[in-house]
């Protein structure tokens, strides 16, 4: 091999490039090391857009370049911030408890102070029992494996009956709007074991780092997100090429021929529904301590919808068209929802994007659609498109339109 | 002297007493079917007659109700394996429209078809050689195609993809290989180049060809079978089937 995985993929180059451009600038600007230009809570934002980013690459992996059009993927972003939440919720408030029985004459024996956390934790929904899903949760070392075996055992269990059946196209999309929806409603019981509707609280605070200002801490989280999408990016990029990549969009426009070439479909489907489960754990986990709080209305089936859209918009099939619909969708969807984009009074009515953004984000699906079926990431795509002689590209559903394939 | 080997240790493929109904309609009625591993074979029959059924049985695609299907030296039953373990086992299909993958050049085609392990982890952890590429350019080269290697497939006319269908066919090494109606839309040129390829091709291998225009089967020179309404009429050469009056009746003589 004469010419270096950079080499043979300039795009991912040019997007590590980017990031890290992006990445020194926000460091530059920001409160923590830098000038103080960019409010903390911003960098907040920003950092959880990375995490975003990339989900919507696992999104690409599975939908743009596999065609299947998995609309739970939210579901298990969510459930790797559970995961790391429980040990943040549980070391913060082991932290308060010690603190408030420090007072105590006689020193708090370990059961005391478990005791003392459990109550905590669950006096909210009237417990006083740390539930048996909380067994590792005083611990990082145990905890946090399980924000990748969680969501891997529950895509594997789940994709390997749903492919085994050879559940296709819509069909498939519903049946991860069922598990999402269905996982929602069970984490909604307050006899789940998850502080029910209530929610994982506080994951803002790092075990013994309570003394480090926000600003800092939301810097560093700033900095591994990147450093974690650089790597996510690095890991699809190297799955999409060579011929896993090309078996990948083989089976998104016509799987029935693969497997006359010999190749085990389901067995495909499986590993990649698996891994992508697991990125988007990963990136789940490091967004929810960015953002604060979860709970189980993050699994709504419309998390997964808007996912959807994001890759659409940015352009499906290609990694750095998910990073983009992902980065401005998410970004402009916080300015127009946050109150910053101006109300425009006609008169008679007012228009207040609070309401009317997903009518704007709807409208703006369908022109992508339409008008620039390659997305926002096709725009960089400079060549001319060959000519085919049909316009499929395949007889698959999932199948990449003639007009969304690059050259 | 030891009595000789029953005549299935000597035939590739083995099919008896097949039959499979869809909603009530018989589309295979008690057929059986024998190839010998170098050979080639020329299914005939009008329309409905279930020589697409019968090569959907053969590959995995549908599973019969009743009869066994048996392939290789050491026999081995296609029934319970799926259609990709029948494929890396050494079956080959040719579809009549020609399927090939249209977003993909014509090496990342000829690639994917060659013949490697095709487990998900060996294919992820795969990396092409020089002799991988030396094989494909090969490929190319025998169907005419040497010069299209960094094309999109769906860039090709159509008689260039059946060349490709072809040499993806010719990549994966099989040695029973299904081909329905090679013909098809091809020119004479093309199509005098593919009786010459089949032709050679079943020196080394089990070809069934699934044909209806005449010309074509009679240059290919071979044994016939006519199928009619999911079993096997007749069967010989072509010259001795075309004088079967049961054939001429419900094939010929229209």
């Amino acid at each position: 091999m004469t010419r270096t995985f950079l080499a043979r993929n300039p795009s991912t180059l040019w997007f590590l490039l980017v990031l890290a451009l992006f990445t020194l600038g926000v460091t530059v600007l920001a409160e923590g090391f830098g000038i103080g230009l960019i409010p903390t809570a911003f960098v907040k934002v920003l950092g959880k857009t990375l995490c975003l980013c990339l989900v919507a690459l696992a999104m690409d992996l599975i939908w743009g370049y596999t065609g299947i059009l998995s609309l739970g993927h939210m579901a298990f972003f969510a459930l790797g911030g559970y995961m790391t939440g429980m040990w943040l919720m549980y070391a913060r408030t082991e932290e308060i408890v010690v603190q408030a029985l420090a007072g105590s004459p006689i020193p708090p024996t370990p059961e005391e102070v478990a005791q003392g956390v459990a109550t905590q934790i669950f006096g909210v929904v009237g417990g006083s029992d740390l539930p048996v899903v909380w067994s590792f949760a005083h611990s990082a070392f145990l905890q946090l494996p399980l924000v990748l075996i969680v969501p891997g055992v529950l895509a594997l269990i789940f994709g390997w009956l749903a492919f085994r059946a050879r559940v296709n196209g819509v069909y498939l999309s519903i049946l991860t709007q069922a598990m999402t929806l269905a996982l929602a409603l069970y984490l909604f019981q307050n006899d789940s074991g998850l502080r029910g509707n209530n929610g994982l609280s506080g994951l803002q605070n790092l075990p013994g780092l309570a003394d480090v200002p926000q600003s800092t801490l939301s810097i560093l989280f700033f900095l591994a997100s990147a450093l974690l999408l650089a790597a996510g990016y690095l890991l699809l990029a190297w799955v999409t090429s060579g011929k896993f990549g090309s078996a990948l969009r083989a089976i998104r426009d016509d799987e029935q021929r693969l497997r006359f070439l010999g190749y085990p479909v389901e067995g495909y489907k499986l590993f990649v529904f698996t891994l992508t489960a697991m990125v988007a754990a990963v990136a789940g986990a490091f967004y929810y301590p960015q953002a604060g709080i979860i709970n189980p209305a993050e699994l709504a089936p419309i998390a997964s919808i808007y996912l959807a859209v994001w890759v659409a918009i940015g352009g499906r099939g290609r990694l750095y068209g998910a990073v983009i619909g992902a980065a401005f969708v998410s970004l402009l969807s916080s300015w127009f929802t946050g109150g910053m984009a101006p109300a425009i009074p006609l008169g008679f009515y007012t228009i207040n994007w609070v309401d009317w953004w997903t009518v704007l984000l709807g409208l703006a699906f369908v022109l992508v659609t339409l008008f620039a079926p390659r997305g926002i990431g096709g725009l960089f795509d400079r060549l001319p498109s060959p000519r085919r002689h049909g316009a499929q590209l395949g007889p698959d559903d999932g199948a990449l339109r003639e007009k969304e394939a690059d050259a | 002297m030891t009595t000789i080997a029953p005549a299935r240790t000597t035939s590739l493929l083995e099919v008896s007493g097949v039959s499979v109904t869809f909603d009530g309609f018989r589309a295979i009625n008690n057929l059986s079917f024998a190839i010998g591993p170098q050979e080639l074979r020329a299914v005939i029959g009008p329309n409905g007659a279930g020589k697409t059924t019968f090569m959907d049985i053969v590959t995995g695609k549908t599973r019969p109700d009743e009869g066994t299907v048996v392939f290789g030296e050491v026999p081995r039953s296609l029934l319970r394996m799926s259609e990709a373990q029948i494929a890396r086992a050494g079956v080959g299909r040719k579809f009549q429209r020609p399927t090939v993958f249209e977003d993909q050049s014509v090496s990342e085609n000829l690639m994917l078809a060659l013949k490697a392990a095709r487990t998900p982890w060996r294919v992820l952890f795969w990396r092409e050689t020089a002799k991988d590429r030396v094989r494909v350019a090969e490929l190319a080269a025998q169907v005419g195609l040497a010069d299209d290697l960094s094309r999109k497939a769906g860039e090709l006319s159509h008689g260039q993809k059946q060349w490709l269908e072809i040499a993806m066919l010719l990549a994966q090494e099989p040695r029973l290989l299904l081909v329905d109606e090679p013909a098809a839309g091809m020119s004479f040129l093309e199509r005098e180049q593919t009786t010459a390829l089949l032709v050679e091709l079943a020196k080394t291998r089990a070809v069934v060809v699934v044909e209806h225009d005449m010309e074509f089967i009679r240059r290919l020179n071979c044994k016939v079978t006519v199928l009619h309404e999911g079993s096997v009429l007749a069967e010989g050469s072509l010259d001795h089937v075309t004088k079967n009056p049961q054939v001429i009746e419900v094939y010929l003589g229209r």
